[in-house]
C-alpha cells in the first residue's frame, strides 16, 4: 500500500511543479468583468468582434452611442462613392509591439477575411468587397463589386499587423490567443477557461484608460456568475433577467437595462395552405400578448416588438407599430372575414383545411421554448391549432419551408444587415436565409435599392416602405425586442448604453470601457 | 515467478491489447460523427450560421475534407496522428495538441487531490462506521453517505459556494486563481482548489465509505480475525492490519471501474467553479462537433479508463501476489 500512496503523492507534486506558478503583486485599479461564454478567438479576421467592441483592436471607425460613425484609425469617415471607397489613415499610431500601423496592415486583415482558405466565419458580411488595396502607406482603398451603401459599417472590423499573420494557416496561428492589435488594453495572458488579463496602452492615440487591469473571466454558468458577482470577485458580468433581479437596490451595484435590436419573432412558411393565408398570420399577430411575454417571460427587460427593425435606430418606423395587449376580437374578425369558421373540436376550418401548424424551436434555447408556448396558447384562444416542435438546429434547418419556426434576429447597425438575406425573393429556401420563401416583388427592389443609395434621406423612406410592406403582409409574427442585462459594481461615469445587436461578442456595455472614469 | 516479472507481463499484455482497441474505439467515433445529424459546420458558425450563405458553408466543408470518403478521412486522421499531429481544433482556432496539453494538468490536479482525499476519507470513515456499527456515528457517516449518492454534484458545488464563499466568505467561489491577478501562484491555486477537490470528493466517496463499511464488518467476523483478536493483538493492528487489509483487495478493481464516474463528476464540478480544465472543453468539443478536439479527447479518455485499470490491477498484483488477472499466469 505504501508504495501507491508515494507514488500518488509524487504524481502530485510533479503537476503542481508543473504549472510553473509566477508571484505577482495584486492591483487596486483592477476591474474584473465576468463573461458567460470564452472567446473561440481573440483574431478578427476569423471573427473577433467585427462589430467593434473589443478593447484589443481598433477599426477604421467606430461607433459613438447613438449608433452613428466615427473616425478610429482613419482620420475621418469618407464618403461612400459609387464602387470605391478611400480611407486616409491616422498618423502615428503603432501596435502593442511598437510597430507602426500602416495600410498594408488595412489591406491584409480585409484580404485575409475574403479568402475562402482562411474559413472565416465571418466572410459573408464582406462579400460586397471585391479587394482592398494600399496604394499608399495611408491610403486604403476598398474596391466593391456593386454599389453596396452599409459599406462603411463594416469598416468597424479589427485592424490585425500584416507582419504578425503573413504566410500563416490562421486556423492554427499563434497570434488567434496572443493577439496584437492597436486598441485602448494590450494583452497579458489567456489562461485558458479561466480568464484573460489585459492591461491598459499608456500610449492609445484616444488617452490612455483609467482602469489599468481588465480581467475577462469566462464564467458561462449563470448561477454561478450570479454568485460571484455577490461574493464580490466580479465587478460587473452580464446576467439574464431574472439571476440579475437579486442585484436591484443593492446599494454599489447598478443593474442596467440596455435595449437591443435582438427580436425573437415566428417565421411563417408562405408557401403553406395555412400560413400561407395573410388571414392567420394578421390575425396571430394581433392575438399574440405581447405585454405578458415582456412581463413574464423576460422579467420586464424587453420590449414588444413589430417590426426586424428596432425603435431607438434611426431606421426605424415609428409607423410600424401595434398594441401590445391582445386584440382577439379584431383578430377573431379577420379571421370569419377570410373565411375561417370554427370547427367541431374548436378549431377553424376552411374549405375542409384545419388552421393547424407546427411551430419549431431550439431545443436547448429555453427562452425560445417559453415563447413558442405562449404563442401556442395565445394562438389557441382564437381557434388556431399550434402544436410545438423542440428540435435541434440541424433538424430545424431541412423543414423551415414547411414547418414555422421562432427565429432570433437583429442588427441595429444599418437597414440593410440581414434584412436583404431574410426578405428578398432570390435568397428564397437558401440555408437561413428567406427560409420561409418570402416573395414580394416591391420588397425585392426596395432592398436592391436601399444598399445602392448612398443618399442618406432616400435609404430612410425606403427603409420606413420597407418595414410597412413587411407589417402588411406580416410573414413574421415579431414577439419581443431583448433586453441585455448587466450588472456593474461601483460609480462610474462614461457609460454609454447603445442600442445593442443580436450577436454579443461586440462588448455590449462595455465596449467603451476606456473611456469609463471613477465617479468622484 | 517474481512480482516485477508478473507486472511486467501485466502491463505487456494491456499494451498489446490497448492499440487494436483504439482503432475500433477513434474507427467507431468516425462512424457515429457521420451518421450523426449534427453539422460540424454549423456549429462552427455558430450564431453567424444565420447570416452565412450555403455556398461559404460548401467552401469551409471542402476546405476540411469533410466532402471525401469516410475512410480517407480516418485514414488521413490517423496517418497524422502517428506522427504526432493532432490536428486543429476548429472551436478554439488552436492546435488540439495546445488545447489538451494547457488544460489536462489542471483536471488531473483536482481529480488526483479528489481521489487521494477520497480514498484516506473512505477508508477512514468506513473502518469507523463499520467498528462502532450502529452508534450515532455510524448512523451518521452512513447517512450523509447515502445522502450524497442521491445528491447531483452540481447542487452540491452550489451549496458549497453559498455556505462557505457567499455566507460565510472564505474561500473562492471559483476559476483558477483570484479573478484580479494576472499570474498563476501555487497559493492561490491551492487555495482555489479546496472546494473543487472537496466538492468532487465529498460527491464520489460515498459509495467508497459503504464499501468499506460493508467490508470490514464481513472481515471483523471471519475466522482470522476472530482469532487476531482471540491472540491478544491491539485493536488497532486487528483493524488495519487484518481487517481492513483482507477488505481492501476487491476495493482496488472496484476503483480502477470507477474512473469514467470521477471524469463525469469532474465535468460538473469544473463547469460550477469555472475550473479550465479539460473535462469542460470535452463537453465544448461535443457541442461544437468540434471533429479534431473530440476525437483527440476520446483517444485520452480511453487510455485513462485502460490506464486506470492497469494501476488497479497492477496495485492488486502488488497487494497479493498471489492473485491471477488477466496478463499474469
Amino acid at each position: 500500500m505504501k508504495r501507491v500512496w508515494a507514488l500518488a503523492v509524487a504524481v502530485l507534486g510533479l503537476l503542481a511543479a508543473c504549472s510553473a506558478p509566477v508571484d505577482a503583486p495584486a492591483e487596486d485599479d483592477t476591474f474584473v468583468i465576468g463573461l458567460s461564454s470564452e472567446f473561440d478567438t481573440l483574431n478578427p479576421v476569423l471573427g473577433h468582434a467585427p462589430d467593434g467592441g473589443s478593447p484589443l483592436f481598433d477599426g477604421l471607425v467606430s461607433r459613438a452611442a447613438d449608433l452613428s460613425l466615427r473616425p478610429a484609425l482613419a482620420r475621418e469617415v469618407p464618403e461612400v462613392d459609387g464602387t470605391t471607397v478611400t480611407f486616409r489613415l491616422r498618423e502615428g499610431v503603432t501596435f502593442h509591439d511598437g510597430t507602426p500601423l500602416t495600410s498594408e496592415d488595412v489591406a491584409f486583415t480585409y484580404n485575409a477575411v475574403l479568402d475562402p482558405a482562411n474559413n472565416s466565419t465571418i466572410r459573408g458580411d464582406y462579400a460586397a468587397i471585391e479587394k482592398v488595396e494600399a496604394p499608399d502607406p495611408q491610403t486604403v482603398v476598398f474596391h466593391l463589386k456593386h454599389p453596396y451603401a452599409p459599406i462603411l459599417q463594416r469598416a468597424t472590423l479589427g485592424i490585425v499587423p500584416k507582419r504578425l499573420l503573413e504566410g500563416q494557416r490562421l486556423d492554427a496561428a499563434a497570434f488567434n490567443t496572443r493577439p496584437v492589435g492597436t486598441g485602448p488594453y494590450r494583452f497579458v495572458s489567456w489562461t485558458p477557461g479561466d480568464k484573460i488579463v489585459l492591461e491598459a496602452n499608456e500610449s492609445y492615440w484616444g488617452g490612455a484608460p483609467e482602469i489599468k487591469r481588465l480581467v475577462l473571466a469566462f464564467v458561462p454558468d449563470d448561477n454561478a456568475r450570479a454568485t460571484r458577482m455577490a461574493a464580490g470577485e466580479l465587478d460587473a458580468t452580464v446576467l439574464p433577467p431574472k439571476a440579475a433581479a437579486r442585484f436591484e437596490n443593492q446599494s454599489g451595484l447598478h443593474v442596467h437595462k440596455v435595449p437591443s435590436a435582438d427580436y425573437r419573432g415566428v417565421m411563417f412558411p408562405m408557401k403553406q395552405p395555412v400560413t400561407g393565408d395573410a388571414a392567420i398570420r394578421k390575425a396571430l399577430n394581433l392575438a399574440i400578448d405581447r405585454a405578458a411575454m415582456v412581463n413574464t417571460i423576460l422579467a420586464g427587460a424587453g420590449e414588444p416588438a413589430f417590426g426586424p427593425i428596432a425603435p431607438g435606430t434611426p431606421w426605424h418606423n415609428p409607423a410600424v407599430t401595434g398594441s401590445a395587449s391582445p386584440d382577439r376580437e379584431q383578430a377573431v374578425r379577420i379571421l370569419e372575414e377570410a373565411g375561417w369558421k370554427p370547427g367541431p373540436d374548436g378549431i377553424r376550418v376552411k374549405d375542409g383545411t384545419p388552421a393547424r401548424f407546427t411551430l419549431m424551436y431550439p431545443a436547448g434555447d429555453s427562452l425560445r421554448k417559453e415563447l413558442a408556448l405562449a404563442v401556442a396558447s395565445d394562438a389557441r384562444r382564437i381557434g388556431i391549432d399550434v402544436r410545438l416542435a423542440g428540435l435541434d438546429w440541424d433538424a430545424i434547418e431541412p423543414r423551415m419551408a414547411k414547418d414555422a419556426l421562432i427565429m432570433g434576429y437583429g442588427s441595429p447597425y444599418d437597414p440593410d444587415y440581414v434584412n436583404y438575406e431574410l426578405f428578398h425573393s432570390s435568397y428564397a429556401g437558401q440555408g437561413f436565409f428567406n427560409p420561409g420563401h418570402f416573395s414580394d416583388p416591391r420588397v425585392d427592389e426596395l432592398l436592391e435599392h436601399g444598399r445602392a443609395t448612398a443618399d442618406e434621406k432616400e435609404r430612410k423612406h425606403v427603409y420606413d416602405e420597407f418595414q410597412q410592406r413587411v407589417h402588411d403582409q406580416a410573414p413574421w409574427a415579431y414577439l419581443v425586442y431583448l433586453k441585455h442585462v448587466y450588472v456593474i459594481r461601483g460609480e462610474w461615469t462614461g457609460i454609454e448604453p447603445a442600442v445593442e445587436a443580436h450577436e454579443h461578442a461586440t462588448g455590449g456595455l462595455f465596449r467603451n470601457i476606456h473611456q469609463w472614469k471613477r465617479a468622484a | 515467478m517474481s512480482l516485477s516479472g508478473a507486472l511486467a507481463r501485466l502491463v505487456a499484455w494491456r499494451l498489446a491489447f490497448v492499440v487494436p482497441l483504439l482503432l475500433v474505439v477513434t474507427a467507431a467515433m468516425f462512424g457515429l460523427a457521420k451518421a450523426s445529424p449534427f453539422d460540424p459546420v454549423r456549429q462552427y458558425l455558430g450564431e453567424r450560421a444565420l447570416v452565412t450563405s450555403p455556398e461559404i458553408r460548401e467552401q469551409i466543408r471542402a476546405n476540411w475534407g469533410l466532402d471525401r470518403p469516410l475512410a480517407e478521412q480516418y485514414l488521413t486522421w490517423l496517418g497524422n496522428l502517428l506522427t504526432g499531429d493532432l490536428g486543429e481544433s476548429r472551436s478554439f482556432h488552436r492546435p488540439v495538441a495546445e488545447v489538451i496539453g494547457e488544460r489536462l494538468g489542471w483536471t488531473m490536479l483536482v481529480t488526483g487531490a479528489a481521489i487521494v482525499l477520497m480514498l484516506a476519507a473512505g477508508l477512514v470513515l468506513g473502518t469507523i462506521a463499520a467498528y462502532r456499527q450502529g452508534s450515532w456515528a455510524d448512523r451518521l457517516i452512513t447517512g450523509v453517505a447515502y445522502a450524497s449518492e442521491a445528491a447531483p454534484v452540481f447542487w452540491i458545488g452550489l451549496i458549497a459556494i453559498w455556505i462557505f464563499s457567499v455566507t460565510l466568505g472564505w474561500l473562492p467561489a471559483g476559476g483558477l486563481t483570484d479573478a484580479g491577478s494576472a499570474t498563476v501562484t501555487v497559493g492561490e491555486v491551492a487555495r482555489h482548489m479546496i472546494l473543487p477537490v472537496a466538492v468532487l470528493a465529498f460527491s464520489q466517496s460515498s459509495w467508497l465509505v459503504l464499501f468499506v463499511r460493508e467490508s470490514v464488518i464481513g472481515a471483523l467476523r471471519e475466522d482470522f480475525v476472530i482469532g487476531a483478536r482471540a491472540r491478544g493483538l491491539r485493536e488497532r493492528t486487528v483493524l488495519a492490519g487484518h481487517a481492513l487489509r483482507s477488505a481492501l483487495l476487491p476495493f482496488l478493481t472496484l476503483l480502477g471501474a470507477r474512473i469514467p464516474e470521477l471524469v463525469t463528476g469532474a465535468i460538473l464540478v469544473e463547469s460550477v467553479f469555472s475550473w479550465p480544465g479539460v473535462a469542460g472543453t470535452a463537453v465544448r468539443a461535443a457541442l461544437a462537433v468540434d471533429f479534431p478536439l473530440l476525437a483527440a479527447l476520446t483517444l485520452l479518455a480511453t487510455v485513462a479508463v485502460v490506464l486506470g485499470n492497469l494501476v488497479a490491477d497492477a496495485a492488486y498484483v502488488i497487494a497479493d501476489p498471489r492473485t491471477r488477472v488477466l496478463g499474469v499466469s
